[in-house]
């Protein structure tokens, strides 16, 4: 049987073994003919003989699936002659895909005929496979009718079904909330790893200090000095850049609206004009990188060019202000917040005073909230950083180490999806190298954020 | 009578404060004034981007949503179709419609023009006039009525992208961009147009078919069919796991290390850039567990692992602003903490959490970096049927659209981004509608 459907069959049958479990409990409570002969309600038994039934097949069938392919992988390694198992673990791993592909698709076209061996063990192949869903499937059908009979057996008036349900309740509750831990670790370790790899062939000093970046040219072996191409520092003020002149656009804009939004508008212009801006938020970034890149950027080149100046068609300018307004809602609702927090006596005590509005905003409000807006720019400056499709698709693709915003300069995250994007092999230094860019923006943006939280707490405890 | 002592030293200084107040009173208004309007100009500056961005879209884009058709007399010739039986759909399958085209078009032009160039370029560039999809029309016409074999019938054929603009930028401006047509052609174009055998028809194209090189046959079904199967399996796994996890860390968490630690975790990962999500997904589904490239599924698990920290967060607001007293008469009626969570917790919370949701899973449809990562820039023209097929996403491609030298194609990126923002807008406005209801149950 396959997979799916020895899923659904057992999910089937923990339907049948609810229905089974929670008549049987009512049957034992209503032939002991006391309404507290059982220690839960029934329904919690026909709960608990699902659980029986469906959790130890589903993870049978999970842990099936998962070693299946190392099994079958290790057996056709086996199956191989010496004189080809004694290849080089590239060729092996060919040899074996080889073999799969001449066994599930033995009409196809393979341009040179096939070794005997080769399809002999995509013949052996298959007939494993076979062996393991069938195997499978007796495992699965046996655990689940001796789940079925032991959780029929199970219910008795004693049981404490109730607390039994909970528990896995909450251990199924941990394990999901869990996740964010899987998920970080899993994004650290994939990212350090193969950056480890590739700073084995480049050195990290290299890496990070050097000034010239053109991966292009490590796809050529024999070429000399093929590590002096990894220099990431252009990428690096690239991004400073754009970012910086995102931030120029962003901060006064966001803050500004945030201040009169928070501290002027009545609570119906406020409710108005906020979800209004916050569209700019909602729009996709592949929006404004189409925007940036066919009205922006010609608008800034023909400009520049009446002006007498020489704009690049790609130039940072366009990116930096296009991903500026996007990141506006973003400082605005971040600021609104901790606007919000600073407690009205403050602005009472100055008003009272004699100061004016804004002098109250300026003087009293800002430097009480300065906290909280810092963190609010660096998430804003960090979301900059990683920001991928504006850049992408308005920025320049050649490193330049420049500081004029009016040339075209390429970026941390343009790279990496320049590199990745297409066919690629797992262990060129070109294709690693987008994972050593990514560890580094990964623990740019993590220590600005870091950064940012921490700030905001201690500054929410301040006034609490 | 002290008013009239000037030596007073305190009447002296009240009097100079005063006069420096008032003196200093129209600077601080006008300063008043301007910072307000320092206020205004940033609101205003936001609106104006969002105006500017909006009108040029619609501008760009509402174009292709009708296309340019031409009124041809095709003879539906055996002979020059090389069929003998129109029933057979073999035979239809195999037939020879460029020919007959070709030979409508000459003929019509004779017919408007009296003459045409005979060489094989003029016929050439006459027949490229016309999109290289509308063989398919003149098939769908010949099988539907078989009987139309050896007889003339009028067709409205697809024109090419080269003609379409043209046509419609004599619309716009009262003249035409030419772009690649050359003089030739434009006459021929003109032609048509005098002789009113041009039309602008809606262009279901658009939505009925998958990407192509060609223009006038490029539609965005199959990425639309590609972010619906992965916008599938978000919802199916984020939402039950981001409520799952929100019920523990309100609910059930104890004070401890781990507790902090998947806190600090669920906080960092809201923030990291969603093009490293893509690196964990090449990294770990493609490199490790070996899954292909370009299918739904593993793009709808990225996306998953990326909006679930959103969903976490708002969850876990909606949680919170469940008052304590449900608890507390729920506990005091004798329900468990599994009951009461279940039974009183959740289902006042849920509108909430469906908000939060919502604008996670809105977030998960425009999003385009994490899936360039894994492949899903792919170049697919079959409409994706399932979640393991190879399929593009609107987002990708509105991207691929935009990189694609064709004019043609700028109309068509601006009205996918159009359906795209309709998308995006009716579930943020489903979340608003959400929030709204909400509020009024509280109240």
């Amino acid at each position: 049987m396959e997979t799916p459907t020895l899923i659904i069959i057992t999910l089937l049958c923990a339907a049948g073994a609810y229905i089974l479990g929670r008549n049987r409990a009512a049957n034992i409570a209503y032939r002991a003919g006391k309404k507290n002969a059982l220690h839960s309600l029934p329904y919690y038994y026909g709960v608990l003989s699902a659980l029986w039934c469906a959790l130890p097949c589903l993870l049978i069938v999970l842990g099936w699936s998962v070693f299946d392919d190392v099994v079958v992988h290790a057996a056709i390694v086996n199956l191989l002659p010496e004189s080809a198992q004694a290849l080089p673990d590239s060729e092996i791993e060919l040899m074996v895909n080889t073999v799969i592909n001449l066994a599930l698709y033995p009409n196809a076209l393979i341009s040179s005929n096939p070794p005997d061996y080769l399809v002999q063990a995509g013949r052996d192949y298959l007939r494993w496979q076979h062996l393991s869903q069938l195997s499978l499937s007796v495992v699965v059908l046996f655990s689940l009718g001796l789940a079925f009979s032991l959780s029929w057996l199970w219910i008795k008036p004693k049981v404490p079904a109730r607390q039994q349900v909970e528990r896995v309740f909450k251990w199924a509750l941990l394990l999901c909330a869990s996740i964010a831990i899987v998920t970080t670790v899993g994004i650290v370790l994939s990212v350090l790893f193969e950056s480890l790899r590739f700073f084995q062939s480049v050195n990290v000093f290299d890496f990070i200090f050097g000034t010239h970046w053109s991966p292009q040219t490590a796809l050529r072996i024999d070429q000399v000095g093929a590590s002096g191409a990894f220099g990431a520092v252009p990428l690096f003020l690239g991004t400073l850049l754009i970012s910086f002149i995102a931030m120029l656009v962003a901060v006064p804009a966001g803050l500004m609206s945030a201040i009169y939004l928070s501290e002027y508008a009545s609570p119906r212009l406020r409710a108005a004009v906020k979800p209004m801006l916050e569209i700019l938020a909602g729009i996709p970034s592949v929006v404004y990188g189409f925007f940036a890149a066919l009205t922006v950027a010609p608008f800034i080149r023909d400009s520049g060019g009446m002006l007498g100046l020489d704009v690049s068609s790609e130039s940072a300018l366009a990116a930096g202000l296009v991903m500026g307004v996007m990141i506006i809602p973003f400082v605005s609702s971040l600021s609104d917040d901790v606007l919000k927090a600073v407690p009205q006596s403050l602005r009472d005590g100055s008003l009272g005073l004699g100061a004016t509005q804004s002098e109250t905003i300026k003087l009293v409000v800002i430097p009480a909230a300065l906290p909280g807006i810092v963190s609010g720019v660096l998430l804003a400056a960090s979301r900059a950083i990683g920001e991928t499709m504006i850049v992408v698709m308005a920025a320049g693709l050649a490193a330049h180490l420049t500081a004029n915003p009016l040339e075209s300069v390429t970026t941390i995250t343009v790279q990496i999806v320049t590199l990745l994007v297409g066919d690629q092999e797992f262990d060129s230094p070109k294709t690693l190298s987008a994972f050593a860019l990514g560890l580094m923006l990964f623990s740019v943006t993590l220590v600005l954020n870091y950064i940012a939280l921490y700030v905001v707490r201690q500054y929410r405890e301040e006034y609490e | 009578m002290a008013k009239m002592t000037p030596n007073t030293v305190s009447a002296r200084k009240h009097v100079d404060t005063m006069a420096l107040v008032t003196r200093n009173l129209g600077k601080r208004k006008r300063a008043e004034w301007r910072f307000r309007a320092y206020g205004v100009a940033a609101i205003l500056f936001g609106f104006a981007c969002l105006l500017i961005l909006f009108s040029d879209i619609i501008a760009k884009g509402h174009g292709a949503f009708f296309q340019t058709q031409v009124y041809v007399q095709v003879p539906l010739n055996a002979q020059r179709l090389q069929i003998t039986d129109p029933s057979s759909t073999a035979q239809l399958a195999k037939a020879n419609y460029d020919s007959v085209i070709e030979q409508g078009l000459i003929e019509d032009q004779m017919r408007i023009n009296g003459a045409i160039g005979s060489t094989a370029a003029d016929k050439r560039q006459l027949l490229n006039l016309i999109s290289t999809g509308a063989v398919y029309t003149v098939e769908e016409t010949l099988s539907d009525t078989p009987s139309l074999l050896n007889q003339t019938v009028g067709v409205w054929l697809v024109a090419d992208d080269d003609v379409d603009n043209y046509v419609k930028s004599l619309g716009h401006s009262g003249e035409g961009i030419s772009g690649r047509l050359s003089q030739q052609q434009q006459g021929w174009v003109d032609n048509w147009i005098a002789h009113e055998q041009v039309r602008q028809a809606f262009n279901t194209t658009f939505f009925t078919s998958g990407d192509s090189r060609e223009p006038e046959q490029a539609g965005i079904r199959s990425a639309l069919m590609g972010s619906l199967f992965m916008l599938l399996v978000t919802i199916g796994l984020s939402f039950p796991i981001g409520i799952a996890a929100a019920i523990y860390l309100e609910e059930y968490a104890p004070k401890n290390g781990l507790t902090d630690f998947i806190e600090v975790n669920i906080n960092n990962l809201a923030a990291v850039p969603s093009i490293i999500f893509g690196l964990l997904g090449l990294a770990i589904f493609i490199g490790f567990f070996d899954m292909p490239r370009s299918i739904p599924l593993v793009g709808g698990l990225v996306l998953t692992l990326m909006t679930l920290p959103t969903i976490i967060i708002s969850s876990r607001a909606a949680i919170k602003a469940v008052p304590p007293s449900i608890r507390d008469a729920a506990y005091g009626l004798g329900a468990s903490k599994m009951q009461v969570v279940l039974h009183h917790v959740v289902p006042l919370a849920m509108p909430g959490m469906l908000t939060g949701a919502i604008i996670g899973f809105a977030q998960a449809l425009g999003e385009t970096a994490p899936l360039l990562m894994i492949g899903m820039v792919a170049f697919i023209v079959d409409v994706p049927d399932n979640l393991m097929d190879p399929s593009s996403a609107l987002p990708v491609q509105i991207f691929l659209w935009a990189d694609s030298p064709e004019r043609a194609f700028v109309e068509r990126t601006s009205a996918a981004i159009m359906v795209l923002l309709a998308f995006l807008i009716t579930m943020n406005g489903l979340a608003v509608w959400l929030r709204h209801r909400l509020g009024r149950s509280h109240q």
